[in-house]
């Protein structure tokens, strides 16, 4: 009997389990089941160079139409599943048909947190995952328009960028002291709120919201501190919440997120997951994580196919991202949760720097703006685990590549 | 468009009509070509799309920006001839331009 596996979820895990089973000489019936009504198609340029106009909408996909008749796989969109039974290993989609399975992948990623205050159904309320959230935003996404941004975390800055080089006038609320607090250190959060202030963007911390008004064209915005904001056009960009439901209901375990092992492996058998939905080991860092990236979902998805081809190869690498804004490329490496020293080597002035997040004496990340060369060499550093002389770090006569 | 050459590492060759703008790596991906895997999307920041590029059409790419040429170092078995697809787009003066993917790609 031909072995049949079925993966939830068609994006960036989704496609790349598909293209790594085939790789790894799965031969059986390959089953891809997705809720929204596109082939799978990549989420990084839907706060950039899609938001912007530059990217059409062709070129989101990861992979053309072709490869997926290439690779003989069999596409359900548009159908979310509602239920899953994995002891009987079967799934059951919201047009009732019910799909058996030798071997399950969960790659349901996340959706949008939604804001909780009176007033998060106003009409010009908007969030940012999918291209549908795109093309609606977009309708009022114009120059001359009113922009307010909640939460000033990589998607809402991104947003913010794009939106002021277009015209529109953005200002960004951020409940927390600092942009980008939940995800980098002081001085990169100092650098970023500078360069947006600088490009007109104007930038609120310490202010949440706490409700939101008006009439349907227009919502008033109102802060915290007592300021209400008038906006065309509000998006919130404050985080996201796993899709973890499907597999709770069936029993599976899950803790922020769905939890598997190295090599993918939820507590039910024969059921994995990958990606944003879920929450793996990391023997680098010694503790559970779940990330929200591109590289974790590509690598994860090559682990669990292993898995499930019969070549198990643990999954264990430095977690990386990037970001874009204005002519700036930040790439991250590492996790910084836990540092006691962070070192900046070059000057923010110049708009190409780096800084270094060390325990110990110990890398554990590194933000790097404008700056390939030290991200290449944390990514090397960081599993490595060695002491670094900190003087050498900030040494611009000393090249990445000689800081071990 | 132009016509662009991909051979693989045991010689098989593929040669895909690529529109003009387009970089060399989508028009891989879109041709399932294999050993280019573009996972960053061609933003330049995973070195996936990782090729040699033959003598005679090296000269005709524009020259490298610092980040391609860093983020090169994380690709095996870079050489002089080491480009990353993303950042080569289709022009005319490419038409017919010959490229190898590495081992390590595939
Ligand atoms: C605007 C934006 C910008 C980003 N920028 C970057 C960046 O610059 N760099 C970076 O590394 N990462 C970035 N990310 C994050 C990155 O896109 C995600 O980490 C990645 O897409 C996760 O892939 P995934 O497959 O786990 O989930 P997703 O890509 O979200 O795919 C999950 C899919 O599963 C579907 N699904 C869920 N439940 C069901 C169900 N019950 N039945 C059927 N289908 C279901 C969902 O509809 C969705 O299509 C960005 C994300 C966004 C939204
Ligand atoms: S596609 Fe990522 S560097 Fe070229």
């Amino acid at each position: 009997m031909t072995e049949t596996v079925l993966i939830l979820g068609g994006g960036q895990a989704g496609a790349q389990a598909v293209l790594s089973l085939r790789q790894q000489g799965f031969a059986g019936r390959l089953v891809l089941v997705g809720s929204e009504p596109f082939l799978p198609y990549q989420r990084p340029p839907l706060s950039k160079a899609f938001l912007s106009g530059a990217l059409p909408r062709e070129r989101l996909l990861i992979k053309p139409e072709a490869f997926y008749r290439q690779a003989d796989v069999e596409c359900i969109l548009d159908t979310p599943a509602v239920s899953l039974d994995a002891a009987e290993r079967q799934l059951t989609l919201a047009d009732d048909r019910q799909l058996g399975f030798d071997q399950l992948l969960l790659a349901t990623g996340g959706r949008p947190r939604q804001l909780q205050c009176p007033g998060a159904d106003h009409p010009r309320l908007h969030y940012l995952r999918t291209l549908d959230d795109v093309e609606r935003l977009r309708e009022h996404f114009l120059p001359g328009a009113r922009l307010v941004v909640i939460g000033a975390g990589y998607i809402g800055l991104e947003a913010a960028a794009v939106a002021v080089k277009q015209g529109l006038k953005v200002q960004v609320l951020e409940a927390a002291p600092r942009v980008l607090a939940r995800v980098t250190g002081a001085q990169v959060s100092e650098f970023f709120a500078g360069v947006h202030a600088e490009a007109g963007v104007e930038i609120h911390c310490n202010t949440g919201v706490v409700g939101i008004d008006g009439d349907p064209d227009t919502a008033r915005v109102h802060t915290a501190t007592g300021d209400v904001m008038e906006a065309d056009l509000v998006l919130a960009g404050i985080g996201l919440l796993p899709n973890v439901e499907l597999a709770e209901a069936a029993g599976i375990a899950c803790d922020n997120g769905i939890l598997v092992d190295d090599l993918a492996r939820s507590s039910a058998p024969g059921v994995l997951a990958a990606g944003d939905c879920s929450n793996h080991p990391s023997v680098i860092y010694g503790r559970r994580l779940r990330l929200e990236s591109v590289h974790n979902a590509i690598e994860q998805a090559k682990a669990a196919a292993a898995t499930i081809a019969g070549k198990p190869r643990p999954y264990n690498q430095v977690p990386w991202f990037w970001s874009d804004q204005y002519d700036l490329k930040l790439q991250t490496a590492g996790l910084l949760e836990g540092h006691d020293r962070a070192l900046v080597r070059g000057d923010p002035q110049s708009r190409s720097f780096a800084v270094f997040y060390l325990r110990d004496n110990r890398l554990l990340a590194v933000d790097a703006i404008n700056r390939p060369a030290e991200f290449i060499a944390a990514r090397t550093l960081i599993p490595a685990g060695g002491q670094l002389d900190p003087a050498r770090l900030t040494d611009e006569n000393v090249a990445p590549q000689q800081f071990a | 468009m132009i016509k662009v050459t991909y051979i693989e590492f045991n010689g098989t060759e593929r040669t895909v009509e690529v529109e003009e703008g387009v970089s060399l790596m989508e028009a891989a991906v879109n041709n399932l070509v294999p050993g280019i895997d573009g996972d960053c999307g061609g933003m330049c920041a995973c070195a996936t799309c990782h090729v040699h590029v033959e003598a005679e059409w090296l000269d005709k790419l524009a020259p490298m920006e610092e980040q391609e040429d860093a983020m090169l170092n994380l690709a095996e078995g870079r050489d002089g001839s080491s480009r990353l697809t993303c950042q080569i787009q289709a022009t005319p003066e490419l038409d017919g331009i010959r490229v190898r993917t590495p081992i390590g790609q595939h």
